[in-house]
Formats: structure tokens, C-alpha cells, sequence
């Protein structure tokens, strides 16, 4: 196989879009250490024991420069630990993670100041992100001025620029967080990571917490902001509709692991996976009216004991002996489609 | 509509806070009416008033806001004029409600049986056996397994989607004639959620409940309501049957909405997007609450704009309405 795990492949982007993010078998693993009392009842022959959490498990993917990839999961999937990841704020347990094929991380430090400051994050909840005793001039303008991107003369203006970028009038520069709507605060926050000049934009629930209005503004933000600054993004999201607006290749990921990877056409229109194919089929849309719901049985287990094989097979409708006993890897099944799934060894 | 009289109808609603720094309207004009075995879906966005119109059915609304005006016509009694007393009886036999935050509804420190069939004995004198027995079928029909089991357990060792079932449970026990559902889907996962509208959905079929669904979320009304009232700053700017508000819809605010919603045949396309942002419904300005936002907004809409009805059943609180399909207005 040429191309890495979850490359975009050639026959679908055009471009030919050259890797600017390389992850290749990231894991996160929390470990919850015994206390005292627990360390006691080990001694006395009690069976506790350490808890491990596999919150990523071996995460291969490729994302192409001037890509968005979105990445889709359910909650405690580990969406939100590999984007921090990515973005430099939690070092991986195992695996390397190259961001323009430099290492972004060495021995539990990020590598490069370069690199930290061209992976930005967005948050999804705009009132926690921000500092409520900072004034809107000095959120988004103290780190280019601590990294002197920009000469503390024009910072004033550079600020000015960054607030116009994201749709906020600069006069309110000296006004606080609080004084802002849930919208305007998030657009703070992209202005924000805006400021440093970044490349790639890992958007973490970005819009979960808008209402729907806000949310389209909010994306047409991010569209307009990737075409004027060609940036790339990971955008993480539960929400399927959103992604496939806005995404070019869509990653799902289920208890840790990636069980699918395609173009997003490809994704919407013909699932392979059974959990893929189960979560669309769940995406409520405006078009369809007065349907009964089919849900899928069970409920996500917990990741601290997660089942063996196939993660899903307990929930699985096409589940076999093979799927409770085997971990399926992630292959190519068609040019650029990527699924982790026993049943396409079947034919 | 039905032609025999609907389960619950609301007349000129106003339900008002009379704060420090002035009058909120928060319910304004207000009027819609469910029959048994409909689902109404009361949609807007935050501070549009859809939560405070369902606690004021309940009588729920809390100091210093009140009911300023209008009917709650339940059954044909006027909630409004009932006593307190009265009303108590209604809540949790009659008139149910399920919350977003299940934990809202659960104790945390009684267990599931004492919970539940402490709602049943509350309102039907039958033996704690007998109540258990209650309790246990209403557990099987929103499908949680080993009911025996989960009985005997606290509101903690369940999930958030199996909490959201027992708060299910719970509403449906005493078989009321009206559940009022304020965004019980918003917090859950997507397989989770479509695992609780499954729910909702047979048991208002078996049943023949009234629905009112309160959500932000278009898409899950799509699928589940009959009629749709779509709110902003306190008024129902539309109303009318899902097919009917979804398709044509009448109201620039609806219009808005509606194309702001990510969808896949405008996949990649920019979305619509309404400009500027919702109201503060304090001191709020006379005329159309709107106007500052719509782009069809002329002189005439400095003047409050009556509910009028247009075709395919809808009622529109607008002086200048679309007619059209959607496709036809959002271009």
C-alpha cells in the first residue's frame, strides 16, 4: 500500500493535496492511579486495580494542505482528545504526529514554537474560553505581541484588522467578554487564534453552543476565512449535518478507533460501515417528515472496559463470531475510502 | 384541525416578568391549540419565549414573572382561573413534563421505585404492589431492559440516555392527556436521541397523548411533528401544519431559519444567514419584532402586524408574507 492509512488518496482531490498532517497509530491512554486506601487493599489481596482508559487507540490520518476534514463521533469516541492533540495540548502516549513533516511533539513537549503557533484551537463553549477580566484588544492581541509577530506600534492596528476579519466592529475593543452575545464571543475566540497567523485550525464542537442562526453565520465565517487565508481544518463535530456542509473528507471514529474514512459524498451517499451506516440513518433532516425512527440497539459501552474484536459488534445487526474476537483493521476498500470492518472480507 | 375540541388550547397567552429594570414580555399574544394524539412543535431559539409558554401551561412560572393575560383552556377548563390546589392535581397525572436535564426530574438520593411509584400513589389510590406493578410496565415500554433490576437502582448508575427514559417513564405513568417535552433530545448523542423520539413517537400513537415538543432543533420536528409554532421574541410569528410552515414557509424569520439549517442539497454552498441577533425583550420597541433583521421590512411594520391567515392552513404574524415554495423565496 502506497499511501498512508487515511491518505486523501488521488483519484479524489484534484489538487493533489500535499500532507501538512501526518498522525500515524496516536494513542491516549488515562490511567487512573490507585490511592492510598486503594494501594492498601491490593496488599491485603484485594482485586482492585488500575483503571486504563483507551480514549485514542491507534489513530492513523493524513490530512491534505487546504483540507477540512471532519471528525464525527458520539460522546467519550475520543474526538476531542486527538484534536487536542493535534493542537499541542495534550502529549499522545504512543505514536507520531508530524505537522509538515516536523514532529509537533518530543518527549511530551511540543517540538517548535512554529508549530504551536500555526495549529490553532476554537473551543466550543465561548463563555469558558475566554478570560472575563481581559479587554477584546488584549484576548486577541497578546500573543502576537509575546511572539512578536507584529511591532507593539501597530498592535493597535493589527487588532483593529483581526476584529474587522471576523465580522466584529473594533470599537468595542475596549469592551469585555460578558459584554458580548454567544456569537460575537465565539468570533472573539477565532479572532483570537486568527491573530497568530495560523495554518491549521482544529475546531473542537466550534458551533455546538450557537443557536441556528448564529451557527450559519459562524460558518460561513469558517468557509470564508478558509478560501481568504488558505487555511486547513479538523473539524470536530457530533453533528452531522454541519459536517457535511462544510467538510471535504469525513473521519468516524467510534469508542477510540477510526471505523471509517471517505470523501464526504461518498460517506453520505453509501456508508460502509454498520455504525456509519446506523448514525446516518439517525441524522434527523428537515426533509424527512413524520418518519419512525429505527434507532440502534444498546448504548455506547464504557470505555474503560470496552468490548473486545470489533468495538461495535455488541450493537452490530451483521455481527459473527470473527467480529467479538478480532480487531478489524482500518484498509482501503475503494480509492480513497478507508473502513474498518470484517464484513468487506467477505466477497 | 379536529372537530372535537382540542385537548389544550391556548388563547392570547401573556406571560410577563416584571423585573427591576422593566417589563419583559416573554410570552406575547400567544395562541395555538393540540389534539390528543398530535405532536406540536414549538420551535426558536434561545430567549424566544418556547420554555417559559410550556411553564406557563404548568403553572410553573416562577416570581417575578406571571401570567399577565389570556386562556389556558385544558379539557375546556381555564388553567388560568384554576386554584392552586387544583392545579396540583393536574401536574404529573393530566399534564406531564419532560425536562432536558433529566437529573431534573430524578432525585439523586431516592432510588428509581421510590421515585416512581411515589408519582403514582400521589395520584391514583391503588396498593404500593399494585404501583410497583405500574411502574414496572412503564419501564419496559421505553424499553430499558432487566426493569426488575433498574428499580432497585439510583438515578447516578444510569446513563444519560437511560435517565432521559426513566424521566420518559415517569411523565407517561398516570397516562396523562398532555406531555409537554422541553428539549429532552438536546443533551443526548445521536443514536441516543433517535432511540428516545422512537420512544415519544409510539407511545403518543398507543396512547392518544397531546405533544407539545419545545426545541431549537428543526430537523428533529421534521420528523416528528403534526403542527409547528415557530417563535421569536415572545410571539408565535407562524403557525401551522409541518408540511405546509416547512415548505412554504410564510414569515421572513421562518425563511431564515429554515435556509440557515445546513442541508444536503446546498452542500458546500453558503448558508443563509439572518443578520444581526435576537432582541433583548426588555423595553423591546413597538412594531414587529423583526423588523431590524428582515429584509422585506418596510414603514408599515413599525406597527405591530396581526396573526392573519394565509393559504395551506398557516397563520402568519407578518404585514409583508412570502407565498411561495422555498426554494422559489430563499433565492
Amino acid at each position: 500500500m502506497s499511501a498512508l492509512p487515511g491518505s486523501p488518496g488521488t483519484s479524489r482531490s484534484p489538487a493533489e493535496r500535499r500532507p501538512i498532517l501526518e498522525a500515524a497509530g496516536i494513542t491516549k491512554r488515562f490511567v487512573k492511579r490507585l490511592d492510598l486506601a486503594g494501594k492498601i487493599a491490593r496488599r491485603l489481596g484485594s482485586s482492585i486495580h488500575e483503571e486504563t482508559v483507551h480514549a485514542v487507540d491507534g489513530v492513523d490520518l493524513t490530512v491534505g494542505a487546504g483540507e477540512v476534514v471532519g471528525l464525527v463521533g458520539e460522546s467519550g469516541c475520543g474526538k476531542s482528545t486527538f484534536g487536542r492533540m493535534v493542537a499541542g495540548i495534550l502529549p499522545p502516549t504512543e505514536g507520531t504526529l508530524r505537522f509538515d513533516g516536523k514532529p509537533v511533539w518530543r518527549d511530551g513537549r511540543v517540538a517548535a514554537k512554529e508549530t504551536a503557533l500555526a495549529i490553532q484551537m476554537i473551543f466550543q463553549d465561548p463563555f469558558a474560553s475566554l478570560d472575563p477580566r481581559m479587554r477584546v484588544e488584549e484576548i486577541i492581541g497578546e500573543a502576537p505581541r509575546v511572539h512578536g509577530l507584529v511591532p507593539r506600534s501597530g498592535i493597535a492596528d493589527y487588532v483593529a484588522e483581526t476584529m474587522l476579519r471576523v465580522g466584529l466592529d473594533p470599537d468595542f475593543r475596549r469592551r469585555y467578554a460578558h459584554q458580548f452575545s454567544g456569537g460575537q464571543r465565539q468570533r472573539i475566540g477565532i479572532a483570537r487564534a486568527l491573530a497568530v497567523q495560523p495554518r491549521f485550525l482544529v475546531c473542537d464542537e466550534a458551533i455546538a453552543a450557537l443557536d441556528v442562526s448564529i451557527q450559519a453565520q459562524v460558518i460561513n465565517l469558517f468557509m470564508d476565512l478558509r478560501q481568504d487565508l488558505d487555511l486547513t481544518y479538523l473539524f470536530i463535530s457530533h453533528d452531522l449535518s454541519v459536517v457535511e456542509h462544510i467538510a471535504d473528507r469525513v473521519v468516524i471514529m467510534y469508542l477510540g478507533r477510526v471505523v471509517e474514512i471517505a470523501a464526504t459524498e461518498d460517506i453520505f451517499d453509501a456508508p460502509n460501515h454498520p455504525y456509519t451506516q446506523a448514525l446516518l440513518s439517525e441524522v434527523p433532516r428537515i426533509e424527512l417528515r413524520k418518519r419512525s425512527y429505527h434507532p440502534v440497539k444498546g448504548e455506547i459501552p464504557s470505555p474503560l472496559d470496552p468490548p473486545p474484536g470489533c468495538h461495535f459488534h455488541p450493537r452490530c445487526p451483521h455481527a459473527t463470531a470473527r467480529c467479538s474476537a478480532e480487531r478489524p483493521a482500518l484498509r482501503e476498500i475503494a480509492p480513497a475510502r478507508w473502513s474498518a470492518c470484517h464484513l468487506n472480507d467477505g466477497s | 384541525m379536529t372537530a372535537v375540541s382540542p385537548t389544550l388550547e391556548v388563547r392570547d397567552l401573556e406571560t410577563h416578568f416584571f423585573t427591576r429594570d422593566g417589563v419583559v414580555e416573554a410570552v406575547h399574544g400567544v395562541s395555538f391549540q393540540v389534539g390528543a394524539g398530535e405532536v406540536l412543535g414549538l420551535v426558536g431559539e434561545s430567549g424566544s419565549g418556547k420554555s417559559v409558554t410550556g411553564f406557563s401551561i404548568l403553572g410553573l412560572v416562577d416570581q417575578p414573572g406571571r401570567i399577565a393575560g389570556g386562556q389556558i383552556l385544558f379539557q375546556g377548563r381555564d388553567l388560568v382561573q384554576l386554584a392552586e390546589k387544583e392545579r396540583r392535581k393536574l401536574r404529573g397525572s393530566k399534564i406531564a413534563m419532560i425536562f432536558q436535564d433529566p437529573m431534573m426530574t430524578l432525585n439523586p438520593v431516592l432510588r428509581i421505585d421510590t421515585q416512581m411509584t411515589e408519582a403514582v400513589r400521589a395520584h391514583r389510590d391503588v396498593s404500593h404492589a399494585r404501583a410497583l406493578e405500574i411502574c414496572r410496565e412503564a419501564l419496559v415500554k421505553v424499553g430499558i431492559p432487566a426493569p426488575d433490576e433498574r428499580l432497585a437502582s439510583y438515578p447516578h448508575q444510569f446513563s444519560g440516555g437511560m435517565r432521559q427514559r426513566v424521566a420518559i417513564a415517569i411523565a407517561f405513568l398516570n397516562e396523562p392527556a398532555l406531555i409537554i417535552a422541553d428539549e429532552p433530545t438536546t443533551a443526548l448523542d445521536v443514536t441516543i436521541q433517535g432511540q428516545i423520539l422512537h420512544e415519544a413517537q409510539t407511545l403518543c400513537r398507543e396512547t392518544g397523548t397531546a405533544m407539545i415538543w419545545i426545541t431549537h432543533d428543526l430537523a428533529v420536528v421534521a420528523g416528528l411533528a403534526d403542527h409547528i409554532c415557530v417563535m421569536y421574541a415572545g410571539r408565535i410569528v407562524e403557525q401551522g401544519p409541518i408540511d405546509a410552515v416547512l415548505d412554504r414557509p410564510a414569515h421572513p424569520y421562518t425563511v431564515g431559519l429554515i435556509g440557515s439549517v445546513p442541508s444536503r442539497n446546498r452542500r458546500g454552498g453558503r448558508l443563509f444567514q439572518i443578520p444581526g441577533m435576537t432582541p433583548s425583550l426588555l423595553n423591546l420597541a413597538a412594531g414587529c419584532a423583526f423588523r431590524n433583521r428582515c429584509p422585506r421590512a418596510t414603514a408599515a411594520c413599525l406597527e405591530e402586524p396581526p396573526v392573519r391567515a394565509a393559504s395551506h392552513g398557516r397563520q402568519v404574524r407578518c404585514v409583508h408574507p412570502h407565498d411561495g415554495p422555498l426554494e422559489e423565496v430563499l433565492s
